[in-house]
């Protein structure tokens, strides 16, 4: 472990995640029985959850994540875009359909082109963005950053940042141009297999990722986002189990926090990258069931990595949190097809048919769940010292 | 008949007269649509709407406050969300300047998990927000003391939570809250955590000027017909507390009792008064 690994790092080595894994294969359906009575959850409840037990019990598992959903969320789904503003890349990650060495397309947007790709997509509905790109710091630089952060937190209330992680003040400057939330997805917890996909660039230093989440909390930013890429590492139920405890760490250590979760399964990509073992749909539900159980409060997210109908069906589930009409390719929503994508989506809805869903199923659909961050008319100073104005908010508040 | 016909019994709230003594929340609901049938229902008078849900560029285009007729409801903005005081005073202002009313739903909850109301930030944003002129109407643990000083700031009802927000728990604060009733000059509205009509019922019955509910009626199978059932058991409530409710007792009593004599004849009577506090007050002084 680095030195400038992060205070959750400890904890996750006494976790011993591999040994619980091992544990679930061997529970009783009492012990499945526990975990889902029980109130608050430990990690070897978790790992009940996770079990083969548990998996010939997914309906019952559903249901009573279905009812935990529904009274902590009620029947509200929000939405929200990604808006990929750069995909140039320093790291070596072997998935990546960004990664540093594969000959795509590159192209990173100009602030101009990233609010436009904003206000296109605030036009289609959207008040939520998560700002996406590679890991590039001199493409994307911390002044760059930011000023596309304002640009775009000025059109849209809520913007989230998923770029690469940070060890200096700029978590505090992209607090100060409005950013809401930060998204690190530590991809896997399982440290030999970190290794072997993460092959060169910054992005290879887990224990500076992992400590991203805490320094971008102790910046001030409110909203975190975790996860882990499944089908990265041979046992999905160990990389469930981290990010479980990983969520956990985090609401009882940054309070005033709201922590969002993640599994995103691996999608075809230009890096031609294979799952290790792909999980399958109904451990995929399983995984899902069961860190509702162990993070009641979490916000749970869902791409259009996975397809419609898993989509639709998880909603009434576990999934709080929904990308829809997404491109990611930098610049794909104004001119697509003109760059390298990160990955393939699968649902292809627009952001109104997914709407249309939410509604048919019984969900509202919700486009706006935040105010501005900023007064929307002060004088302000910028990165570079100049006092700017910002413009009128076309959302109020 | 309702209670209302029976006698007056209005809720003075700001120097405005309400006849429902249910509030409602608009989260969580399934859709706009459906949130208005069960505002209708419900009977309510004053609605609340999270100021982050509003989206004023969408006016007129299914924007949730497009569901709320502003003739039938006192629309009451709420601050969830604010983690500061800074933020709700924030939040507020940008209300009243978007042509809401003055009246304002305070509501300052850093802590995402259980949304327990910061009762140091609560506090200040109340004397923030009265100085700036609005009706405030805060949130609140249920702890006697916050409560007076909430009332002492000028604040225009305190509005204790029952138990977390979205819990349908009950009434699990009822100790304190009656501690609060018996102090409060102003109404006392048990905001949070009423999962099922007879909670409603039990916070009426021991004297709370009104309950908010959202979750319970929100989320139910059939919100129109729960809204409707809360509405019925915050009237029944009510009319049990005015009634002036017979003290429990442990065992059977015959309806004959022994010392009946001592009425007769100018001689001295028991005294009836609940719980030591002597009748329930007919309303709220206005």
């Amino acid at each position: 472990m680095s030195a400038d690994a992060g205070r959750f790092a400890a904890e996750l080595a006494a976790l011993d995640t591999t040994a619980l894994s091992s544990y679930s294969l061997g529970v009783s359906d009492g012990d499945v029985d526990r975990a889902l009575g029980a109130e608050h959850l430990y990690p070897r409840h978790v790992a009940a959850l996770l079990s083969p037990a548990a998996a010939a019990r997914l309906e019952e598992l559903a249901t009573v994540a279905s009812e935990r959903t529904l009274q902590r969320f009620g029947r509200a789904v929000r939405l929200f875009a990604p808006l990929y503003f750069s995909n140039e890349c320093l790291s070596t990650c072997t998935y990546c359909g960004f990664a540093k060495d594969l000959d795509v397309v590159r192209l990173t947007l100009t602030p101009d082109e990233a609010e436009a790709e904003a206000r296109l997509l605030a036009d289609r509905g959207f008040r939520h963005l998560l700002l996406v790109s590679g890991e590039h710091r001199v493409a994307v630089s911390p002044d760059y950053l930011t000023d596309v952060v304002r640009r775009v937190a000025a059109v849209v209330p809520s913007v989230s940042v998923e770029t690469q992680t940070w060890s200096d003040d700029t978590y505090a400057r992209l607090v100060a141009a409005g950013a809401e939330g930060v998204v690190h997805y530590q991809e896997t917890y399982d440290r030999t297999r970190y290794a072997e996909v993460h092959v060169a660039g910054w992005k290879r230093d887990f224990d500076r990722r992992l400590a991203s989440t805490e320094r971008a909390a102790d910046a001030g930013i409110r909203r975190l986002g975790i996860g882990a890429l499944l089908g990265l590492a041979g046992d999905w139920r160990a990389d469930v189990l981290a990010v479980a405890a990983h969520a956990s760490y985090l609401c009882r250590t940054y309070w005033r926090t709201d922590v969002t979760v993640s599994l995103p399964r691996i999608k075809p990509c230009a890096s031609g990258f294979q799952p290790v073992v792909p999980v399958d749909d109904a451990s995929y539900v399983q995984a899902l069931c069961a860190l509702r159980l162990a993070a009641p409060d979490a916000g749970i997210v869902l791409s259009t990595r996975e397809p419609a109908a898993l989509r639709d069906g998880l909603v009434r589930i576990a999934v709080t949190h929904m990308s829809a009409g997404s491109s990611t390719e930098p610049g794909g929503y104004s001119h697509p097809g003109e760059s390298q994508e990160q990955f393939a989506i699968s649902d292809e809805r627009s952001p109104a048919e997914v709407a249309a869903m939410l509604t048919a199923a019984g969900y509202d659909p919700v486009w706006k769940d935040s105010f501005p961050l900023l007064p929307p008319t002060q004088a302000r100073v910028d990165n570079r010292g100049t006092e700017v104005k910002r413009r009128a908010q076309a959302s109020a508040f | 008949m309702s209670v209302q016909a029976t006698y007056a019994d209005p809720l003075v709230i700001g120097g405005r007269s309400f006849t429902s003594r249910l509030l409602l929340g608009t989260g969580k609901f399934s859709g706009h649509a459906v949130m208005r049938d069960a505002l209708e229902a419900s009977g309510a008078e004053i609605v609340t709407v999270a100021l982050r849900r509003v989206d004023l560029s969408r006016a007129g285009e299914g924007d949730i406050l497009d569901f709320i007729d502003p003739t039938g409801f006192l629309l009451l903005p709420n601050t969830s969300g604010a983690t500061t005081a800074d933020e709700a005073v924030r939040l507020a202002r940008l209300a009243r300047a978007g042509g809401m009313p003055d009246f304002i739903k305070l509501e300052v909850t850093p802590d995402p998990r259980y949304l327990a109301p910061d009762p140091i930030e609560t506090l200040r944003a109340a004397e923030m927000l009265i100085a700036d002129g609005f009706i405030v109407l805060p949130y609140c643990s249920a702890d006697p003391v916050l409560c007076r000083r909430l009332e002492e700031a000028g604040c225009a009802t305190v509005m204790p939570l029952g138990s977390w927000i979205g819990s349908n728990k009950g009434l699990r604060t009822r100790d304190a809250v009656e501690i609060i009733i018996e102090q409060a000059g102003v109404p006392v509205v048990v905001d949070a955590g009423l999962g099922v009509p007879s909670d409603a019922a039990e916070a009426m019955e021991i004297g709370a000027d009104a309950v908010l509910v959202n979750t319970a009626i929100a989320i139910a199978n059939d919100p129109v017909s729960m809204a409707r059932a809360f509405a019925m058991a915050t009237e029944a409530g009510r009319l049990a507390y005015r009634a002036g409710r017979a003290a429990p007792r442990r065992e059977a009593e015959a309806s004959s009792p022994l010392t009946g004599f001592l009425g007769q004849h100018g001689l001295g009577q028991p005294s009836l008064g609940q719980h030591g506090l002597g009748q329930p007050s007919l309303g709220q002084p206005a």
